[in-house]
């Protein structure tokens, strides 16, 4: 798809999704509910500091994905910001002034805080770019089974009867099939690249939403409250949307955060199985799978594998402690 | 309880032919049969080689249902494979031609080999801790602990293998690093850190969710009751607390048990086990689109027959639930 290299396409993509998130935010905070969740949050400096250092990686990803043009076609901001730090022949090591190579130790253009790769580039550079990857994924997955599954639960919980169990046929039917296999599946017919990836883990990921959402629904459906809207009259339509969407809103704020540690954690198994990440694309995935080799060289290579590795653990943990953080907050006495 | 389980199977029939429907639609609609044929015979393919491997497994067949006048209305590729994986028949291998049956059976012994062991060691080593965090209820203990299962489920499989396989085998020159023989008592030597592994890389995720289901366990009436009458809290634990959290542990635990002839899909390809998983991922790297299909295939029958044996140990632990 070509028109998707252009610049600015690349870049409004961005700034679309940018202003989806701040909606939801203002939206989020005009209710009570998440206002009092807000103040128990704050008070949790655990979830504070994983909420800060997700925002880190949220900085990092955004400044590579931001789009320049420049005299080889493009370059991305990052690329622009680490342009003075030289690219060496093949692998040295961290802080060395000469290449990893025991027969002739050239010396090097300059110093790599993490080493150099197999084709001579910065591994922190690399490491810092592929978190771009890690958050595309995650927030390309997450448009896609989000809507689709709060949608379908919703509608199974409120229209209940055949709808229901329309729903919960083709909800146990994905589930049917072990997940790691249907994502293998759907990207061995698909191929290689971000967006297969997204739509494979939203094939398989609305499942665990929609259940969820419609168990909930089914609970709020009980209560006062839609029984007297129905009594005035109201749509359907404004029921599902105005009335029990914001009253499961929070379940999706929480499922969301935890999902996408998750998905973070998918792109890397799928990239290191050689179904994930395009050639070309740094991703903390394909890192790994690199660095098997590098393991058994003599002199040792370790600086990628720790690299990428803890680049993606401390995202994860992040993710899983905030999400922790949110649970808490939302429902304080059942979390504690 | 027989009426219950032959009305279970029935529900599962639309399941399965879900199942079938869309593995058809993903591997014979999304793409075509001829682009398939190419993918597994590369790029030095000839249009007669592509017709000719397409004939050789009837994929040149309609796709849903054969409309040629003259010719019966189910001759259709759909209608073929449905019939075929409803025996049993999985066809061959795209690769090397073998059947599929026979690769599958193959990489069975290995794979439970592996599995078995380390299903139970996690198991048992989750449950143990898990009851002595609900047993000494420390704030700074629980807070730590918590936090180390979240660290534990942090880490992504492949890196705690790659770590492993260093530190122990090319480092302390423990284990032989790669490699299986099934025959005689050298399997127990290649399959030790490769369950040592599976086991750590779980333990977070479990210790959390038993964890969390003793405490829930802990918080009933009976306990308070039992705890006023005098006996002592390690008695509470182990035979009120254990024994009704059993019931629900049973739930979460049994449906994993047919996923245990599967294999690991990252350990058996990293230590060389020829296992399903194995298998499995060479099919991935071939393309080998057979195995692939049939995998799905076989796959959630599994997860069906996990179901029905989380039903009927439900019903064998609670007396109180009666199936029927």
């Amino acid at each position: 798809m070509k028109w998707l290299d252009q610049i600015w396409v690349q870049n409004l993509c961005l700034l679309a999704g940018y202003g989806l998130l701040a909606r939801l935010v203002v939206w989020g905070l005009r209710s009570e509910r998440w206002q009092t969740a807000w103040k128990h949050l704050r008070r949790d400096k655990l979830g504070l500091v994983s909420l800060c250092v997700i925002g880190l990686y949220l900085v990092v990803g955004t400044l590579e994905s931001i789009v320049l043009p420049s005299a080889s076609g493009s370059v991305t901001l990052l690329q622009r910001l680490t342009a003075g730090i030289p690219q060496e022949k093949s692998y040295s090591a961290p802080l060395a002034t000469t290449a990893l190579s025991v027969a002739d130790p050239k010396p090097l253009l300059g110093r790599h805080v993490l080493g150099t790769d197999a084709l001579g580039r910065d591994t922190l550079v690399q490491t810092l770019r592929a978190t771009r990857s890690a958050l595309w994924i995650g927030g390309l997955t997450s448009l896609i089974y989000i809507p689709l599954g709060v949608l379908l639960g919703l509608m199974a919980g409120y229209y209940r009867r055949w709808v229901d169990d329309a729903v919960q046929y083709v909800y146990s039917t994905v589930a049917a099939v072990p997940e790691i296999l249907m994502l293998v599946a759907i990207l061995m017919v698909l191929g290689k690249g971000l967006g297969s990836m997204a739509i494979a883990l939203g094939i398989t990921g609305w499942v665990g939403m929609a259940r969820l959402i419609r168990g909930e629904t089914l609970r709020q459906v009980e209560r006062p409250y839609i029984a007297a809207a129905k009594a005035l009259g109201q749509s359907d339509w404004r029921i599902l949307t105005r009335h029990l969407l914001p009253n499961v809103m929070h379940l999706v704020l929480i499922k969301f955060v935890l999902g996408f540690s998750g998905l973070v954690l998918a792109e890397a198994v799928l990239s290191y199985l050689g179904v994930g990440a395009p050639v070309g694309t740094a991703s903390w995935g394909t890192m790994i799978d690199a660095s098997r080799s590098e393991l058994s060289r003599e002199p040792l290579v370790w600086w990628n594998l720790t690299a990428s590795s803890c680049a993606l653990f401390l995202m994860v943990l992040a993710l899983n402690l905030f999400g922790d953080s949110l649970q808490r907050a939302f429902d304080p006495k059942r979390g504690a | 309880m027989l009426a219950y389980l032959i009305r279970r199977l029935f529900f599962f029939v639309p399941i399965v032919f879900g199942v079938m429907l869309l593995t058809f639609v993903l591997f014979f609609v999304v793409q075509s049969p001829e682009a398939t044929a190419r993918r597994v015979l590369g790029q030095k393919a000839t249009p007669k080689s592509v017709e000719n491997w397409l004939h050789n497994r009837g994929y040149d067949k309609p796709l849903l249902i054969n409309t040629t006048p003259g010719q019966p209305w189910h001759d259709s590729l759909f209608v073929t494979q449905l019939g075929r994986l409803v025996t049993f028949d999985l066809g061959t291998s795209d690769v090397s031609g073998r059947p599929l049956r026979e690769i599958f059976a193959q990489g069975a012994l290995p794979s439970l080999l592996l599995t078995v062991p380390a299903f139970l060691v996690s198991l048992a080593v989750s449950v143990a801790l898990a009851l002595y965090l609900v047993f000494i209820r420390n704030a700074a203990v629980d807070f730590m602990a918590t936090f180390l299962c979240v660290a534990l489920m942090s880490v992504p499989v492949m890196v705690y293998v790659i770590f492993g396989q260093f530190v122990v085998a090319q480092v302390l020159n423990y284990f032989p690093a790669f490699g299986f023989e099934a025959s005689g008592w050298s399997a127990p030597k290649f399959l030790l850190l490769p369950v040592a592994l599976m086991v750590v890389s779980g333990l977070g995720a479990d210790v959390r969710l038993f964890r969390a289901l003793f405490l829930e366990e802990m918080g009933q009436d009976y306990i308070r009751t039992a705890r006023a009458k005098g006996v002592s809290k390690a008695r509470v634990l182990l035979s009120h607390v254990f024994k009704n959290g059993l019931i629900n542990l049973i739930t979460l635990v049994v449906a994993s048990l047919p996923f245990l002839i599967m294999g690991s899909l990252l350990l058996e390809n990293f230590f060389g086990i020829p296992g399903l998983g194995n298998v499995l991922v060479t099919a991935i790297q071939a393309p080998d689109f057979a195995v692939v299909q049939a995998s799905v295939f076989l796959g959630s029958l599994m997860y069906l027959g996990g179901l029905l044996l989380t039903d009927l140990c439900y019903a064998w632990a609670d007396p109180r639930i009666r199936l029927g």
